[in-house]
């Protein structure tokens, strides 16, 4: 187990390795003048190279490479080149509004999608099947933005009980909690199809199992094996696909983030590229990445909770 | 026997009425080519702590009978017709909560597949304390201490620390035992054995099958005995139904079964029994495959393996009629045999 953990976290670093190289690179090869972007057309050469002077992008590719990824190792994620201030302190300023909605969304997510799914499952063929699937679907053809703008029409413009612009910051945690609900949902319904679909599937492969009918044997009704037999065996199933799908609900972040207009890592990033400001972008994805690989390393490891028959190598 | 249940059953505790009673049982199944009749028509009873023997050569319809009694013969099936009675109660049309009271309750199963039939992700403990605290009410605490004593019974070393294990830890023969403890975990009235052995090696098998003529004199369990195996039948049961192709062909005391076979499909398989400690090589099988239940044959649907087949037997189906005293067959081959009035047609029975 520990071996296993460990061997994870290796690969884990050279991935991060690997995107922080990329990034780098990508950064670079965009043919925009970072000193032109910040100080405008009208700069004098002078200006322009104290800021590439001071911003160290003077210096060779290799040397600003090293001093990068220098930082990163060090968790020095550096200093946004427009307004200088340090990039962990913005990140950490905005990340709990994104942890939030993304826990949010999770639970919506999961509250909705695994009981449907189950629930479509065991009714396969009949009109709640049929009704839980047109959902499943429209969830995969429907960006979780759009559904946030949606989400907005009916609540906010035609029955008005949240305002459609708001200032997110300060107020106490019910504020907060009631300005959740809307970007939580557009985000978690989406993800609710996604589970839908995958709880269904994997439910239906189990209740053909022999332990199936040895659970109806012993007197227990449906409810019990369903929701403790069979969902304790698709647990892994279901968790993998929620980790794997990680990386869709940040993408999904970053739009419901500027639809609602919430301070968060992707309405962060968004106007970071807007602005070009290529360290806080780098920096951003950078974040992006690692949480990523993070979920998807506490996923695996989480196997060995749900099957006792999981070993690790 | 004590055991919950008993209050309900209280008339049918004389001597003379069956603990089971299945009459004219027949279930179907729509499949993809149609609609097949897996039982068609059978009746048989089951005495108060009897060991009921049931056998027949693969996809005769065992498992589906077996099933049928718990309802739990799955989605694809419907009971056509009959009545399945526990204790004078059909089983057939009692609401879920009682049929789920039923389950594991007053009647155990134990099933074929060792290896498939625990889940593979709760402990041993876990699953067998689950009907006791379900059927009888008891804490978690009492229940896997109640568990532990039956894996102890069922002869599984160190029960205690056992009861922590998961299924794949087990062996297949231990498996079974603990699918057995489950199953007589409530002291059930009946124990349905479908092929209890049919997977383990013939070592395990024996041990097994000891086993559960143990228990059956420990607690007074009526056994329905599945098997393929006559000598398993010979060796366990008092009474053994011979089923082919949905029905039941002969139905005898064992002595009497073995000694004068009254119905060919019987004597078929009797011949085929290993003969002790000789190889295996020297079986006789019986000619020819099992009909499909697709295309039932017209007659007697043993008719075209039967090595004492006649013209009339092509036509006629025949009913299973007692023949001697508790010994029934449906051979109009036989002598003392007679066609009850106004039967003996082949029946039109299969739906296209
Ligand atoms: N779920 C099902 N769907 C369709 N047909 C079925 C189903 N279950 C059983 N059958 C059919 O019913 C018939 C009887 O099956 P059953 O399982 O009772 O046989 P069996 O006597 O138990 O055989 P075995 O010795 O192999 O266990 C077979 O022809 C089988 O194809
Ligand atoms: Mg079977």
């Amino acid at each position: 187990m520990w071996s296993y953990a460990l061997k994870r976290l290796l690969s884990a670093v050279v991935i991060m390795w690997a995107v922080a190289t990329l990034v780098f690179l990508a950064m670079r090869i965009i043919p925009a003048d970072p000193a032109e972007v910040v100080l405008g057309d009208q700069a004098s050469q002078e200006a322009l190279a104290a800021f590439r002077a001071r911003t160290g992008l003077d210096r060779p590719l290799l040397a600003q490479y090293l001093d990068f990824f220098a930082g990163v190792v060090h968790g020095d994620l550096g200093r946004s080149l427009i307004t200088n201030a340090p990039i962990a302190e913005q990140i950490w300023a905005v990340f709990p509004y994104t942890l939030s909605l993304a826990f949010a969304s999770l639970a919506v997510g999961t509250l909705i999608g695994v009981p449907l799914g189950v629930w479509t499952a065991v009714r396969r063929g009949g009109w709640i099947d049929f009704l839980g699937r047109i959902f499943a679907l429209t969830g995969f053809s429907f960006p979780a933005f759009y559904l946030g703008i949606v989400l907005l029409l009916i609540f906010s413009v035609w029955l008005g009980w949240t305002p459609i612009i708001h200032s997110i910051r300060g107020g106490g945690w019910h504020e907060h909690l009631g300005k959740l609900v809307l970007p939580a949902l557009s985000l978690g319904l989406i993800q609710a199809a996604y589970i839908t679909r995958l709880t269904r599937s994997a439910m239906l492969e189990a209740l053909g199992q022999d332990w199936v009918r040895t659970a109806y044997a012993k007197g227990l009704p449906d409810r019990v094996v369903y929701y403790k037999h069979v969902l304790r065996n698709i647990m892994i199933p279901v968790v993998t696909a929620m980790g794997l799908y990680t990386g869709t609900i940040l993408g999904g972040a970053v739009l419901t983030e500027t639809v609602f207009n919430r301070p968060g890592l992707g309405k962060l990033l968004v106007g970071a590229i807007a602005q070009r400001d290529y360290t806080l972008i780098q920096s951003g994805l950078m974040v992006f990445a690692f949480i990523i690989l993070l979920v998807n390393l506490l996923v695996d490891l989480s196997y060995a909770l749900f099957d006792p028959r999981v070993k690790y190598e | 026997m004590a055991g919950p249940g008993n209050g309900a059953s209280a008339s049918a505790q004389d001597s003379a009425a069956p603990l089971l009673s299945v009459r004219d049982l027949r279930v179907a199944f729509d499949t993809r080519r149609g609609r097949v009749v897996a039982v068609d028509g059978i009746s048989f009873d089951l005495d108060e702590g009897e060991t009921l023997g049931i056998v027949g050569e693969s996809g005769c319809g065992k498992s589906v009978t077996a099933l049928s009694v718990l309802r739990l013969a799955g989605r694809a099936a419907h009971i056509l017709s009959g009545s399945i009675r526990l204790a004078g109660r059909d089983l057939l049309t009692v609401s879920d909560a009682e049929i789920q009271a039923v389950r594991g309750g007053e009647v155990g199963m134990v099933f074929q597949e060792p290896m498939t039939s625990l889940n593979p992700v709760f402990t041993v403990g876990e699953q067998i304390a689950e009907p006791l605290m379900r059927h009888r009410r008891l804490s978690r605490r009492a229940a896997l201490d109640r568990a532990a004593e039956l894996l102890d019974k069922v002869g599984i070393p160190t029960p205690r620390a056992r009861l922590a294990s998961y299924p794949h830890e087990l062996s297949g023969g231990m498996r079974q035992r603990v699918m057995i403890a489950m199953a007589l975990s409530c002291q059930p009235r009946l124990l349905i054995a479908d092929e209890p052995t049919t997977a383990l090696d013939v070592t395990v098998q024996a041990q097994i099958l000891e086993l559960l003529a143990g228990l059956q004199q420990e607690f007074g369990t009526a056994i329905m005995l599945i098997t393929h195996d006559l000598g398993v039948v010979a060796e366990f049961a008092r009474r053994a139904v011979v089923m082919y192709a949905g029905r039941i062909v002969e139905q005898a005391e064992v002595g009497a079964l073995f000694e004068r076979p009254l119905h060919p499909y019987t004597e078929g398989l009797l011949a085929s029994i290993p003969p002790m400690e000789e190889d295996l090589d020297s079986l006789r099988t019986i000619e020819g495959t099992v009909p499909s239940p697709h295309a039932m044959p017209p007659g007697c649907r043993f008719a075209p393996r039967c090595a004492a087949v006649r013209p009339a037997c092509r036509t006629i189906d025949p009913p299973l009629l007692a023949l001697a005293p508790g010994h029934q067959a449906a051979c109009i081959a036989h002598a003392d045999y007679r066609l009850p009035a106004g039967s003996g047609q082949a029946h039109a029975d299969t739906p296209a």
